[in-house]
């Protein structure tokens, strides 16, 4: 299959070895599960259970809330324990509303949970519809809900499913151990997703450098003609989904756009894995495919994790810190986020636990930039990083904005290969931030305008409303007043 | 008697025309800049700003007779849309800085008097006769009139409470 280049890109050292060996295995039940109720994309879940309650494995515990939500399971079976707030998986620290609950050991599945025999038998909407049941989102990190993108059908003219198996940040390999060990579930999942899209075209994405997992993949969709599994070039970051799209179908995503825009939808492996249980067996997403590595952690490992376990339950499981980490991160090097405490829980978009050492992080004091522009060479989205910090850091953001801040995918290239070690990622961050707060002040201002006028419009009606009941008493008693005085004087007459 | 009822009738329907006539002909036509900035305020007639609400506020900015960083609920992104429509250069240094505030209800004290939910603009605050009151945060404008009505001081303002949805990522601390 003819590839297509894209600009830009870094070839950081994959570090991959350290984990890729490693086979997935499940993680013992943790004492205490923390279970948040914004683990995706959209608005909160709403809880449906209470304190106390006994619950099931696969039991709903939160009811997904508005359009773009999805629901949240009890990842095994136990007591709720608590429902309040906990340290999130979140670089701010700030804690957010969380179920906990105190797993028993026996692991027991709800009674209602019961798959589909012939899920290809089922009307796609229906398999849209049980996706979003079961609380399935992306699981490459954007967490957002799967279901949601199943149902875009409707409103685009879709023709290809491509599933991002490329896994481009460095050091991640729980994509690449869950296509070589459970190929088959992965592409059950794909070929469920693509019926539930009406596409009839399935590319699987792969980076040449996950050879075993190629193969994998190529060995399960041999049978069916539509799926073709691509090797694709090892370059960060391929696993950007406008990227990939690009780098297969050589078309663009317009600008702020949807990839649906020009025709395909774009789904991760895990994500596969997570739809080919929830329609097969009827299983909510109650656990996921972790790697914890990095050259601080004693054995790095890949591990099935149920969602809420802590950080530090799993890096207990490895064999704790062999040295003092100097950086830990959720998710990959590249874009993921520092983790502040080892309490904070495992959620569905967390692939990775990091714990690097002063070796591995390289961190250097930044110095002035010396417009040698290798941002612009290593920028995939076009843009000029040097042009758009420089904006940022006087406070300009609308000339940040107008220079295209909003295309930046936060990839981190540019950062990358600065060699003057500016945080360049860290400054769009602040700016894109900082540009969602004024839109937020910008609607609550709008908001409390048109709720500063009801309530003067009630105001002014209320005092309509009493000035009439005057004078409507006001000729009552009059009338009153004029019956009487009648009917005295033809009393007296 | 009956000349004096007269004379002051004829008198006040002769100027009330002589109004009616002059409010039409000699009509003092409201710039059209003055209504562009108080569609911009924030229209909660918090009269923070010391004028009596937003309308006069409106006319004295656009007049030129205030600065442009005068509404605090506004904060720095009024002040620089205000200073974009009417063309001025501004210092926004100094409007900054002042995170937006908020009302909060400390439960204990309450004691359910009303008072502040009634003098609210924006209808902000839940409550009722001898039930604790409690503000909503999203409708909260921070113009402390509920603040100064308390009877029991227990209205404090504080700023809005941090979320993972609000929260954004410092500026990199580097010359």
């Amino acid at each position: 299959m003819k590839l297509f280049r894209i600009r830009g890109g870094v070839h950081p050292d994959d570090r991959k070895a350290l984990a890729a060996g490693r086979p997935i295995e499940d993680l013992p039940l943790p004492a205490l599960l923390h279970i948040p109720l914004q683990q995706h994309i959209g608005a909160a879940a709403q809880p449906v259970v209470e304190r106390r309650q006994q619950v099931a494995k696969g039991e709903l515990l939160a009811r997904a809330q508005g359009m773009i939500s999805a629901p949240i399971h009890a990842p095994t079976s136990g007591r709720v324990v608590g429902l309040g707030y906990y340290p999130a998986n979140h670089p701010s620290g700030l804690s957010v509303r969380t179920i906990t609950l105190q797993p028993d050991g026996e692991d027991r599945w709800h009674d209602d949970i019961r798959g589909v025999g012939d899920p290809f038998g089922l009307e796609s909407d229906e398999v849209a519809q049980r996706v979003a049941a079961a609380g399935v989102v992306g699981m490459g990190g954007a967490t957002f809900p799967s279901a949601v993108k199943l149902n875009l059908r409707s409103r685009y003219q879709l023709h290809t499913l491509v599933i991002n198996g490329s896994e481009c940040e460095p050091y991640l390999t729980c994509d690449d151990r869950l296509m070589r060990e459970s190929s088959d579930a992965v592409l059950d999942g794909v070929r469920l997703m693509a019926h539930a899209l009406g596409v009839s075209r399935i590319i699987i994405g792969i980076e040449g450098n996950k050879p075993e997992a190629l193969a994998a993949m190529g060995a399960a969709a041999a049978a069916f003609g539509a799926v073709r599994v691509v090797k694709l070039p090892t370059r960060y970051p391929m696993g950007s989904e406008k990227h990939l799209v690009q780098t297969l179908t050589g078309r663009e995503t317009p600008a702020r756009g949807l990839t649906a825009d020009i025709g395909v939808v774009v789904h991760n492996p895990a994500t596969a894995f997570a739809v080919h249980e929830a329609v097969r067996f009827g299983r909510p997403l109650v656990s996921r495919v972790v790697t914890v590595t990095g050259a601080a952690v004693a054995e790095p490992r890949n591990l099935r994790v149920p969602i809420g376990t802590k950080v530090e339950d799993l890096v207990a499981h490895c064999g704790g810190f062999t040295e003092e980490p100097e950086r830990l991160i959720s998710g990959g090097p590249m874009m993921g986020q520092p983790l502040r405490e080892l309490r904070v829980p495992i959620m569905k978009g967390s692939n990775g636990v990091l714990a690097l050492t002063r070796a591995e992080t390289n961190r250097r004091e930044p110095s002035p930039c010396i417009r040698c522009a290798s941002c612009v060479s290593a920028c995939p989205c076009g843009l000029v990083p040097l042009d758009l910090a420089a904006h940022t850091r006087i406070g300009d953001l609308d000339g940040a904005v107008s220079r295209g801040l909003m295309d930046c995918i936060g990839c981190g290239s540019c950062a990358y290969v600065c060699p003057a070690h500016i945080p360049l990622v860290q400054y769009f961050n602040y700016a894109k931030g900082e540009m969602a707060a004024r839109g937020r002040a910008k609607q609550k201002q709008a908001e409390t305008k048109r709720l500063a006028e009801q309530r003067s419009e009630r105001l002014e009606a209320q005092k309509r409303a009493k000035r009439e009941a005057m004078a409507k008493a006001k000729a009552k008693r009059d009338a009153e007043a004029k019956a009487k005085a009648a009917a005295e004087a033809e009393a007296v007459g | 008697m009956i000349a004096a009822i007269f004379i002051l009738t004829a008198l006040g329907l002769a100027l009330g025309a002589l109004l009616g006539v002059a409010s039409r002909f000699l009509k003092v036509e409201e710039s059209a800049l003055t209504g562009e900035v108080e569609a911009l305020l924030p229209g909660s007639q918090c009269g923070q700003c010391g004028f009596p609400g937003c309308a006069p506020a409106a006319a004295a900015v656009a007049n030129g007779e205030a600065p442009v960083t005068l509404c605090p609920p506004g904060g720095r992104a009024l002040a620089e849309s205000l200073a974009t429509l009417l063309g001025v250069s501004v210092d926004l240094s100094a409007v900054e800085d002042k995170a937006p505030m908020i009302a909060h209800i400390h439960e204990r004290l309450c004691i359910g008097c009303t008072k502040c939910l009634k003098r609210c603009p924006t209808d902000a605050i839940i409550g009722a006769n001898d039930q604790v009151h409690a503000v909503f945060e999203d409708a909260c404008t921070g113009c402390e009139k509920c603040w100064e009505v308390c009877p029991t001081e227990c209205i404090e303002m504080r700023p809005a409470t941090q979320t993972v949805q609000n929260w954004v990522w410092p500026v990199p601390e580097f010359a």
